[in-house]
């Protein structure tokens, strides 16, 4: 039996929740800082070991571990290539989030720390689950860290933000579990390999599809299921927005092209044209919401709503660029709007306010902060040669096959979201030192370099040379695009191949004679 | 003539009568001084007579050989696994008291009374009556010896008025709901003509008589009295709050598996043949508990009131299992009992925790404010323990649900299934206010009064059932929760 890095990376970190609990404040909570910096290293370093082995084009299951522990479940996991990178992003914002956290947090680190921890093991056990339970577990789990994040830690709406969010999210998931009841009764077993291959009918179809949506689209989150994330993200202190937005959004894309596309692929063709209406609207809309927002992290909040509506568009394609755009987007934005949220935190660590109008100039005295900030920035609006670029293309070019309205809506909220970014980055950091208070900040220290550079060389990686994160997720795209490619939706797009031209666009012909 | 094989089969509750009369005895003598001694000697007795449910347990027990005394009594799995149930939370009970009679949470009387641990003893032994019972006649006679003794354990503090009140009001409910259950036995006598279960199923056969149809329905009726489940759960919460803090977790738990097991096997082994009959009503009265136990907590200010319409609430649950009426929602109905009781347990214990300077008992909101910061591992359980009562993973209480819901909708309830489950999120709501308090608010700071090592053991023993590590237990209990269900459908 090979050595079961994925349960080594569950365990690292949950050993360290447990630890950190015990350890309380002592030293000011140091002690716990620095356990749980170590604990989210040893996870990134397993994670890159486990990317390393991961075998581009071998096995669609690969790393897989299974054990009779419980009644009615098992514990089965196992990754692909999506599962793969989505774990990668995890695990790669947790230390980040950890420094964030070093000093803005002074009261009760244990507790904050060791729920960070948890939540990294519930993250990293729902994109490796192969059981439908065990997935609804770790899927449903991080209702409780993330509560006592908001809840504890967070800004002076908290108690509502929090209530929201778990109440919220909890009355989309139970549904699902109704709904997994059902598969598994039907099909009669729950690993998850298998229930992708199963054909359930196509009456059952809808309302299993509907029941999983109802979790997802709360999750994504989809317009209108989405009023719960501005309240939250704004009350999370930073690094619980960026957890927020960077992985935990993510659970709801990844809940589509995982269950809904490949379970119920009839019903995914049937609700598709009900999916793109959503997110045309939560494009446009969230997008001129965002633009009159007067709070930094609300505005991105908003942001972060209307590039998960590209994110169901391209899922709903039906097509290999769509989804490839899909996963690269969530990838992406995992990245990005953290980064965002990390650069929020940043200016409120010193001035404590997310008013936009507090700040200014910025870029006269914190210049380093200020390239950060455009870096992202053009980031999230898709700037291309970063990561933003290369999904928004693919995404919208997979769903142009399908659909040249539901293109064309979509890229014009692109064009907004360069408005809200723009304007945003405008009053930020351009413009006169009109408060002093701003003006007198300083520049970012060490700690922030540390936070912020690695998210930067990979947004610019994933834009430059997006190969290396496509090429493992491309197999089990195909698989997923052969299987439900039959019941792709109907398409206005003339998909009839041109006859390609022989020679490179740009070949001189040659008219002389003899060897040359 | 009684074979000598019957005996063996109640050795249990034959030690328990036994201990019962012998210390009665040495309550008398030796007053409440003795009472720490009776009490140990009480949790031995319950010991001893549980561990000898573990072999038969094990191996499985239905059929013929488990009837005693002629069909009087009936000793199968099922019985088994409803008393050791009822005697591990019996010794809990036990275990929790002193420390609670002896500090000034007991009011005036100060002082544990020597008839408390005697008092645990016949109810439990009540209980084992009533699980057992295979005829009409040794029901109420089990039902009967319970419930006196619980009358007088709701207002054992004599001198306060609260408890005085919540026994009254138990004594006056309970003997109504015993009235009604008389009634519709009577009735059931009446048309069929027998007390005992096979022959009163047999007389039931065909199509219902408008009188049968009756005694169905006041059986039921009492029945669900007992239980707390609504629309008959108006005494629950008073009896909660008034009485004793001991017994208030010793009637959450105890009574309430005997109750349930008692229920299911009246409607599985009387009514089994006329299921459509009574499904509607235990599917109405398992979603009004559901619902009406949430909106009803909601507003409560008091703990224990808060935890009585809790009760109420995964009452719904277990009676959602039961309205499946087949061995798997049995199955799933014993392992949702054995998860609340713990989970029961723990959350009363931690209440009993909540102790100022001088030892006096915080029940409100607003003492438990902030508990995080001034007492964090009594905070930490109880987060736990409310966490897991509201059905959220990966803690135990979340396996509960999974095995009721799972049997719901494996029968084709799919629809029930999605109601009562939406309706568990209203059920969310105060469990995780009670999170809010402990956690988000500002600390109170009244809670700072040291605790006993009886509750530390038992608090941190529930919460590690509780916790991840209680999936572990999942094969054997639901193993031992199959062959318990199956009993009660094997024909004798």
């Amino acid at each position: 039996m090979d050595f079961p890095i994925l349960t080594t990376m569950m365990l690292v970190p949950l050993a360290g929740a447990i630890l950190c609990l015990f350890v309380g404040n002592k030293g000011g909570g140091a002690v716990a800082r620095n356990i749980a910096l170590a604990a989210t290293l040893a996870t990134f370093a397993l994670g890159i070991m486990l990317w390393a082995n991961y075998e581009i084009g071998g096995a669609q299951w690969q790393f897989q571990e299974s054990y009779d522990l419980f009644a009615g479940f098992s514990y089965a996991i196992g990754i692909d290539g999506i599962s793969l990178m989505l774990i990668m992003l995890s695990v790669f914002l947790m230390p980040i989030c950890i420094l964030a956290s070093w000093e803005s947090i002074q009261k009760r680190v244990g507790e904050y720390m060791s729920a960070f921890l948890f939540m990294e093991v519930l993250m990293i056990g729902t994109f490796a689950a192969q059981d439908l339970f065990l997935f609804y577990i770790f899927f449903e789990a991080g209702l409780i860290p993330m509560y006592l994040i908001i809840g504890v830690w967070g800004g002076d709406n908290r108690i509502y933000a929090s209530y929201k969010f778990f109440l919220y999210t909890l009355f989309g998931s139970v549904l699902m579990l109704i709904a997994m009841f059902w598969m598994v009764a039907t099909a009669g077993t729950s690993d998850i390999p298998t229930l992708m291959q199963y054909d359930f009918a196509p009456e059952a179809q809808t309302w299993l599809w509907l029941a999983f949506f109802a979790s997802f689209a709360v999750k994504v989150p989809m317009w209108p299921f989405h009023t719960w994330l501005p309240d939250a993200h704004v009350q999370a202190p930073t690094a619980g927005s960026v957890i927020l937005a960077g992985v935990l959004l993510k659970l709801g894309g990844y809940g589509f092209i995982r269950f809904s596309l490949p379970m119920f692929p009839d019903a995914s063709a049937d609700f598709a044209w009900f999916v793109f209406i959503l997110s045309m609207i939560a494009v446009i809309y969230t997008s001129l919401v965002a633009l009159v927002q007067s709070d930094i992290k609300k505005l991105i909040a908003y942001s972060s709503v209307a590039h998960m509506a590209i994110v169901t568009v391209g899922l709903f394609a039906f097509n290999v660029q769509g989804l490839e755009g899909a996963m690269l987007i969530m990838l992406s934005h995992g990245l990005v709007s953290g980064a965002l949220f990390l650069c929020v935190g940043v200016i409120y660590d010193r001035l404590h306010t997310r008013e936009i109008d507090r700040y200014g100039g910025l870029s006269i005295n914190m210049p380093y902060y200020a390239i950060f900030f455009m870096l992202f920035t053009m980031a999230s609006i898709g700037l291309p040669g970063t990561s933003g670029f290369v999904g928004e293309f693919l995404s919208l070019a997979g769903i142009y096959q399908t659909s040249s309205l539901v293109a064309l809506i979509c890229t014009t909220g692109i064009i907004l979201g360069a408005a809200y970014m723009l304007y945003l980055y405008r009053r930020v950091a351009f413009g006169g030192q009109t408060n002093e208070d701003a003006a007198a900040m300083p520049d970012i220290r060490p700690r922030e370099w540390v936070m912020l550079a690695p998210i930067a060389a990979a947004v610019l990686w994933m834009g430059v040379y997006p190969e290396s994160f496509l090429a493992p997720m491309r197999a089990d795209i195909a698989v997923l695009d052969a299987q439900i490619s039959a019941s792709a939706p109907a398409s206005d797009a003339d998909l009839a191949a041109g006859a390609p031209r022989e020679a490179a666009a740009n070949a001189v012909e040659y008219e002389g004679e003899g060897d040359h | 003539m009684p074979d000598i094989a019957s005996f063996f089969l109640v050795a249990p509750e034959l030690q328990l009568t036994a201990a019962g009369l012998i210390l009665l005895l040495v309550a008398a003598w030796g007053g409440d001084k003795a009472a720490r001694g009776i009490s140990v000697a009480a949790a031995a007795v319950f010991f001893v007579a549980g561990l000898q449910l573990i072999g038969p347990l094990h191996t499985g027990a239905d059929g013929p050989d488990t009837l005693a005394f002629g069909g009087l009594l009936k000793v199968d799995s099922f019985a088994l696994f409803a008393k050791a149930l009822i005697y591990l939370a019996a010794i809990a009970c036990l275990v929790v008291a002193p420390a609670f009679f002896n500090s000034a949470a007991a009011g005036e009387e100060r002082g544990m009374r020597a008839e408390y641990p005697v008092l645990i003893l016949f109810a439990a032994l009540g209980m084992s009556i009533m699980v057992s019972a295979n005829d009409f006649m040794t029901l109420y006679l089990g039902l009967e010896l319970n419930s006196l003794a619980s009358y007088v354990l709701a207002s054992i503090l004599r001198k306060d008025q609260r408890s005085a009140e919540a026994g009254l009001k138990y004594f006056v409910l309970g003997a109504l709901a015993s009235g009604i259950l008389l009634y519709g036995m009577s009735l059931l006598y009446g048309f069929t003509g027998g007390t005992d279960f096979a022959s009163v199923r047999a007389g039931l056969e065909g199509d219902l008589s408008l009188g049968q149809l009756f005694g169905l329905i006041f059986v039921m009726a009492g029945l669900a009295f007992k239980i707390a489940a609504v629309p008959f759960h108006m005494w629950t919460p008073d009896v909660y709050e008034g009485a004793p803090t001991p017994v208030t977790m010793f009637f959450s738990t105890a009574p309430k598996v005997a109750a349930v097991a008692l229920t299911a096997r009246v409607v599985f082994e009387v009514f089994g043949g006329q299921v459509a009959a009574w499904q509607q009503i235990v599917m109405f009265t398992a979603l009004a508990s559901i619902v009406f136990g949430a909106l009803g907590a909601i507003g409560q200010n008091n703990l224990k009131r808060l935890l009585a319409y809790s009760s109420i609430n995964n009452i719904g649950f277990i009676l959602l299992g039961l309205a499946v009426a087949n061995v798997a929602g049995a199955s799933a109905m014993l392992v949702y009992l054995f998860i609340y009781v713990v989970m029961s347990l723990g959350s009363f214990t931690a209440l009993l925790m909540l102790r100022g300077e001088n030892g006096d008992l915080y029940e409100t909101f607003g003492d438990i404010s902030g508990l995080a910061v001034t007492r964090p591992v009594i905070a930490w359980t109880l987060l736990i323990q409310m966490f897991s009562l509201a059905g959220i993973p990966p803690l135990l209480g979340f396996y509960s649900k999974f095995v009721i819901f799972k049997a719901t909708v494996e029968a084709g309830l799919v629809a029930f299934a999605a109601i009562a489950i939406a309706a568990s999120v209203i059920g969310a709501f105060y469990y995780i206010k009670f999170v809010k308090v402990m956690f988000f608010d500002e600390p109170a700071g009244v809670v700072t009064g040291k605790s006993e090592t009886a509750h530390w053991v038992l608090l941190i023993f529930t919460a590690a059932i509780i916790s991840p590590l209680g999936y572990l237990l999942t094969p054997s209990l639901t193993d031992l929760a199959d062959k318990a269900a199956a009993a009660l459908f094997v024909a004798v």
